[in-house]
């Protein structure tokens, strides 16, 4: 019979490169994005699920990693805000978000454009991110209103492609 | 910010969650979607010995009608809920209160299953159980028995599963000639509701044949308004009605009162939401 574990090996796609490690069981994905991969671009603040810093895409769904462990993700296909683009590289809707002064301090941006990110994927409309998915996101210096302007900007590019 | 130490384990098969069950009992949670156990575990509120994933078990999700009840299966996601035609087709009221959990990335885990067995007095889905006077579907080793919502939500995250079950399902049967619908009030779309109402009425005639009313997040457990159901029957459900029957739900029960909303304000909130959906009812064309 399949036996409780403390630590267990996992394998996972994280940005498209193929990762194997030994984790234990306890450790949070997001810890595991952070500590022992170095992806820092995962914020976390709150870590119960509050705040929605701490976004990323699990098999293409936008879902809190605070709220995962990092054995749920063995097998599955993790994007991060580093898989977006890079300095000098932006993504479309990094891109968006920098024109239209969409952060200011940054700390709740990744977690948001992995929202977003995920959101336009699976055909949601600007207007839906902007009511709904943003919703579940805390922003507390930038205000949402550059934001929603940065989305329906994403959009237009996306839509002009 | 991580849980305790605890040990692990993805069962791939009900005879693997049995099996560790009766291993493990009392010391042993079951995971779902965990978008309320893992923030209870993250914060030391829980802190289960061996954690029993349910998320690859095969046969747990699903949503299909059966014998005149909507039957989801219990790691059924939130986000699946909101949209399936077979839910919004035949209970759009499900939908609609389910479209009230948390935020999409939350949904996308949510489970059916978790959230009634969580039994949080705040939450959506176990007054629509209620409303409809649902079941859900426990299996064991010794065998599988339906327990109605009545029994199943005993109080604040309290159900009456035993060590060695599981819930593998949640069932709404349907009552023909019936509209159900839910609404509540909260700080923001997303939040614990201050309070939340699930009601339905059948209307023959023009008059109210019958009615269910119940309230959440405003005591330990979804509260049955009979009264006001009650008053309801074999009248018209015009505006003095409700407007009776809006003041008769604020005075029916005892409201929690605390940080979020003074007993009063839920009651007050309780008597809008009354008056609101069953407004609604009224301009419905028959």
């Amino acid at each position: 019979m399949n036996a409780p574990q403390t630590v267990m090996a996992i394998r996972l796609l994280v940005n498209g490169v193929q990762v194997e490690r030994e984790v234990e069981v306890r450790t949070l994905l997001s810890t595991f994005l952070r500590d022992d991969l170095g992806l820092t671009g995962t914020h976390v603040a709150c870590e119960h699920g509050v705040c929605g810093s701490c976004t990323i895409l699990v098999d293409s769904q936008p879902v809190r990693s605070c709220l995962l462990l990092a054995v749920q993700a063995d097998g599955t296909n993790v994007e991060t805000v580093e898989g977006l683009g890079s300095v000098g590289s932006l993504s479309p809707l990094q891109n968006a978000m920098w024109r239209e002064h969409g952060l200011q301090c940054g700390f709740c941006t990744p977690g948001i454009l992995m929202s977003i990110e995920g959101e336009a994927r699976s055909g949601a409309s600007a207007e839906a991110i902007c009511d709904e998915v943003l919703s579940g996101h805390l922003c507390r210096c930038t205000g949402y209103q550059n934001i929603r302007t940065a989305i329906h900007a994403y959009f237009a590019t996306k839509d002009e492609s | 910010m991580r849980p305790g130490a605890f040990r692990y384990v993805s069962a791939r098969s009900l005879d693997e969650v049995f099996e560790n069950l009766s291993d493990f009992g009392d010391e042993a949670t079951l995971l779902a979607g965990g978008q309320s156990l893992i923030p209870l575990m993250n914060l030391r509120l829980a802190r289960p010995e061996v954690v029993i994933d349910l998320n690859r078990v095969p046969g747990l999700a699903g949503i299909d009608l059966v014998g005149g009840e909507l039957r989801i299966g219990a790691m059924t996601r939130a986000v699946d809920v909101v949209t399936h035609a077979t839910v919004t087709g035949s209970l759009p009221a499900l939908s609609r209160a389910t479209a009230f959990i948390g935020h999409p990335q939350i949904r996308n885990r949510t489970t059916i299953g978790g959230n009634i067995s969580h039994a949080d007095p705040s939450s959506e889905l176990p007054g629509v159980l209620a409303a409809l006077e649902g079941s859900v579907t426990l299996r064991s080793i010794r065998g599988e028995r339906s327990v109605g919502w009545n029994d199943f939500i005993v109080s604040t995250f309290t159900n009456s599963r035993t060590a060695d079950e599981l819930v593998v399902d949640v069932r709404f049967p349907l009552r023909t000639g019936w509209t159900f619908a839910y609404d509540e009030v909260a700080p923001r779309h997303g939040d614990y509701p201050l309070a939340g109402i699930c009601a339905g009425v059948q209307i023959i005639d023009g008059v109210v044949r019958d009615m269910r009313i119940v309230a959440v997040g405003v005591s330990d457990r979804p509260v049955v308004l009979s009264e006001v159901a009650q008053a309801s029957i074999g009248r018209e459900l015009d505006e003095a009605l409700i407007m009776q029957l809006s003041k008769m739900g604020r005075e029916e029960f005892r409201a929690n009162g605390d940080a979020h909303a003074s007993s009063e304000y839920r009651k007050w909130l309780v008597g809008t939401l009354i008056k609101r959906i069953l407004g609604n009812f009224a301009l419905e064309p028959r």
